[in-house]
């Protein structure tokens, strides 16, 4: 950990009741009054902390992170507990609260309210890793895979370092022996030679008084006693038993229950409703209009909801009512086609002559691609309870950006943000969906207008049509060959870039390459969704370098290696899964074997999918995934990660599509947008490549190969090329049976 | 007024007898175990037991289980009172990721144990498919299913102690 400067350090102190607490803190701004104003707060200064140690020797690891399903706060309290050599059993975990009192608020209100960079005046206070760090953790922002690779590299391992160290000069200093005699382990400190030993706890207040090293001395990996073992998940068994409690199961005395409808094409509004019609029903309350969507409130949500479905609501539409699914397409390869003949297009990736290998290449190919807008379709239907009462704005919900929704429900109902309290609950999924706080601004503004908290809870056809939506895109492609059929030139043109950056990079060891992109907006909005850009950007280009394989005339596989001549991490990931595959071997006839590998987030996925095809039905046999994610702190969880990330993929390849109709969404419930279920399944097998290279994630990488390596398993077995998504807009009947159909 | 048994426990409530049990359950008798995933009987997350048929919940009317008993996943078994073998399973497995759906899932794979105690793979397909999963952990659900039905079994083969 080379990176810390003095400008970064460590700081510790001791509570009430003889608990010791450690942290990493930024010093305050000090140079200007715009700084003080900003930092300065009635607590003083920048200040997070992640480490307790008990007077009973229990170690507290206290997290910025939501617990999504991710397994962060097992992963993140190992990365502590393993740097300090501590007692796994008596290791607790604490999220920390999303408010004033544990993160710096106005740092935060300040960073999310004004620019998406970091302040420059913080930046010389704030460098390097620690910057980025912050941004993490001081945000409490869980999403981009960053979790164990921010917070749990800068903040749990550091600080677990430093507190080790000064546990052990504390003894030292006590027992008057040399602190390199002393062996820490356990949660406990002992000296061999004159037979001591003692608890952590006794020597922690004193250590926390005497501060800690800002550089300490980091484990290398073969040190490890906990990172790198698979101990079980701490928040699973609450998610047995119906015990744990995510944002839906919020009751609070008095409580009332809310039901929304939205204008249902985006950008509308509400012209007028009969609130004269429902208000007999019982339990309504009152009829509440929120400008783009109308509420019931009642004794029960059954109540609110039933009556909400009876209120007749006329909409504005915006004018974006004459929108359908085909004119945004059309509207995607016109304005592909103006760009490209106006030369206007956003440069991406541009080294080599593209065009000249195309003009000059013994065999060119092209071809198109397209996939639809997606839903996040998380378990849980987007919910929120709000109480505003005594001056302040209390919110129970699950959120992947705690701080951010305050700020954002503060604006809505014209309260100061440091008056908003958010409590973080268990999220029933969130893949990108609980970064945007839609739902915690309506339950704000309900509880505005009441005197008792209200429980807002999203029907599912709600959630369906009023998602961010991952983005509808097409993407254009000319491959160069030489006469032995080697890439010489890849040329891409696509429309709508989000992030990250890096997504339509390829890895590939092509001299001419050419990647751009037309910006070509819709009235829908945008949302992150597991893996972003990725989840697109994969499908194109690992389908694209499978048809120049075909197209050479080679083994898809085979091809792929020698173009990753420069990437040895790639090959070895690449290998790796398609040695488990046992690719090379001979299949039945209706079965087809397809690869595909993608980086993302720092780690490199591979999979290969097998799959059997019935009449035309696709049935997904086998998924064999390889990952290098650097290393794998708890290689269980990332291995569910893998099936997770799988899973989600392969529901948006096989199904997924949500499409505009007269300017709404045409989906709304699970019938319409299907989901993978259990007999659908395949197997999973993961394979983890500890590299020792810089950690990556592990919530999204899964995702970006699955949908390629399926569609190239499609192609394997049946000939049919699958360019655009979701597969089961396709016809893969042999023609002889098609034609048997139509007649 | 209707009354319902839940778990055991006789509960009155004031509600109208149209409203879907799921509602009554978590609103009125406050045990939030049982979840609201689609409300159209598509995703399985409000599944209790009916006279111990796995029943959607979000769709069944409350009149319908006056006088019949339900059970819920707190009545299933728990950390504090004893876990179900399913439960103990679901741990040992470490199915779970998010945990929404798990309720659901495990009162559907109950019932499937209830009628077949070592299913196969198609019968597992079978019964556990109106079962919606958003983290896709349909791989350890499946060994979650086998190892409580080799516990159960197991269970069931020792000799009773005071016979």
């Amino acid at each position: 950990m080379g990176k810390w400067t003095r400008r970064a350090f460590i700081t510790t102190g001791v509570a009430a009741g003889g608990v010791a607490i450690f942290g990493v803190a930024v010093r305050r701004g000090d140079r200007a009054d715009k700084v003080r104003d900003l930092v300065a707060n009635p607590n003083d200064a920048v200040f997070d902390i992640w480490l307790k140690i008990s007077p009973d020797n229990t170690v507290t690891a206290i997290v910025p992170h939501a617990e999504m399903g991710q397994g962060v706060h097992t992963s993140l309290a190992m990365m502590l507990a393993d740097e300090l050599d501590a007692d796994w059993e008596k290791v607790d975990v604490l999220e920390a609260p999303g408010n004033k009192e544990y993160a710096n608020y106005a740092l935060a209100r300040g960073f999310v309210a004004g620019n998406v960079d970091f302040p420059a005046w913080l930046i010389d206070t704030v460098d390097g890793f620690m910057f980025r760090a912050t941004q993490a953790m001081s945000l409490q922002i869980t999403g981009g895979s960053t979790s164990v690779k921010t917070t749990g590299q800068l903040a749990m391992r550091v600080t677990g370092a430093a507190a080790r160290a000064a546990l052990l000069q504390t003894a030292a200093d006590e027992w008057q022996v040399p602190v390199g005699e002393l062996v820490a382990r356990n949660s406990m400190i002992s000296h061999a030679a004159s037979q001591r030993s003692a608890t952590y706890a006794s020597f922690a207040p004193a250590a926390a008084q005497a501060g800690l090293a800002d550089k300490p001395q980091l484990k290398s990996s073969d040190e490890f006693n906990i990172m790198g073992t698979s101990p079980q998940r701490g928040d699973i068994p609450a998610k047995v038993d119906g015990s744990a409690m995510f944002g839906i199961d919020t009751d609070l005395p008095g409580m009332k229950y809310a039901a929304v409808k939205a204008a249902p094409v985006f950008g509308g509004s509400v012209a007028s409703f009969e609130e004269a019609s429902v208000q007999d029903m019982p339990g309504v309350r009152k009829v509440i209009d929120l400008d783009d969507a109308v509420a019931v409130v009642a004794d029960g949500y059954w109540q609110a909801k039933q009556a909400l479905d009876q209120l007749q609501v006329d909409f504005d539409d915006a004018g974006n009512a004459a929108w359908e699914q085909g004119d945004i397409f059309r509207q995607f390869e016109k304005d592909l086609d103006d760009s490209a003949a106006a030369g206007d297009a956003e440069t991406d990736v541009e080294f080599g002559d593209a065009g000249r290998a195309l003009a000059a290449a013994a065999q060119t190919l092209e071809a198109e691609y397209r996939v639809p807008f997606l839903a996040h379709a998380t378990m849980e239907p987007m919910n929120c309870t709000a109480w505003v009462h005594d001056g302040q704005c209390e919110l129970w919900l699950g959120t992947q950006n705690p701080l951010g929704f305050a700020k954002d429900a503060a604006e809505a109902i014209d309260m100061d943000a440091d008056d908003v309290v958010v409590h973080n609950q268990y999220l029933g999924g969130g893949f990108g969906r609980r970064a945007f706080s839609d739902v915690a601004v309506q339950a704000a503004r309900l509880a505005a207008q009441v005197h008792y908290p209200v429980k807002l809870v999203w029907s599912r056809e709600e959630d369906m049509r009023h998602d961010h939506y991952r983005q509808a895109s097409i993407s254009r492609f000319r491959g160069a060959l030489d006469a032995d059929g080697k890439a010489l030139g890849w040329h891409n043109h696509y429309v709508n870039k989000h992030d990250p950056e890096e997504a339509p990079h390829i890895p590939y060891a092509i001299d001419n390459q050419r990647i751009v992109y037309t910006e070509s907006k819709t009235h829908v909005p945008w949302g992150f969704w597991r893996s972003v850009d990725h989840s697109l950007h994969a499908f194109f280009t690992e389908s694209f370098i499978d048809e120049m394989a075909a197209a050479a005339g080679r083994d898809t596989y085979e091809y792929r290696r020698e173009l990753l001549v420069n990437e040895p991490r790639f090959l070895a990931v690449l290998d790796l899964a398609a040695e488990k595959a046992g690719w090379g071997e001979a299949l039945p006839d209706n079965v087809g074997r397809g690869i595909a590998i993608h980086r993302s987030f720092g780690s490199i996925v591979a999979q290969v999918v097998d799959v059997e095809m019935l009449d035309g039905d696709v049935s997904v046999q086998r998924v064999v995934c390889a990952v290098d994610a650097g290393y794998a702190i708890h290689p269980d969880g990332m291995v569910a990660q893998m099936e997770s990330g799988i899973a989600y993929g392969m529901t948006a390849a096989l199904y997924g599509e949500i499409s505009i109709r007269r300017g709404a969404v045409a989906q709304s419930n699970f019938h319409d947008y299907e989901m993978l279920r259990i007999d659908k399944s395949p197997e999973i097998e993961t394979h983890i490549i500890n590299s020792g290279e810089a950690l990556g994630g592990a919530g999204e990488p899964g995702t970006p190969p699955i949908a390629p390596a399926l569609t190239n398993a499609i192609f394997d077995a049946t000939g049919i090329r699958i360019r655009e998504l979701p597969v089961r807009l396709h016809d893969l009947r042999k023609p002889d049976h098609r034609e048997t159909d139509v007649a | 007024m209707i009354s319902l048994k839940i778990n055991g426990t006789e509960h009155a409530v004031e509600v109208d007898p149209a409203t879907p049990l799921l509602w009554v359950i978590r609103d009125h008798v406050g045990l939030t175990g049982t979840k609201f995933g689609c409300g159209i009987a598509q995703c399985g997350a409000c599944t209790v037991h009916l006279n111990g048929s796995p029943i959607r919940s979000c769709v069944t009317p409350s009149q319908v289980a006056i006088g019949q008993e339900i059970t819920t996943i707190e009545g299933l078994g728990s950390n504090a009172k004893g876990l179900h073998p399913l439960q103990q399973a679901w741990i040992d497995e470490q199915v779970p990721q998010c945990g929404y759906c798990q309720s659901g899932q495990i009162m559907s794979a109950a019932a499937l144990l209830e009628t077949v105690p070592s299913p196969s793979d198609q019968d597992i397909d079978r019964a556990m498919a109106g079962n919606v999963c958003r983290c896709g952990t349909y791989p350890r659900i499946r060994r979650g299913i086998k190892r409580a039905a080799l516990a159960i079994n197991a269970l069931d083969k020792e000799p009773a102690v005071d016979g």
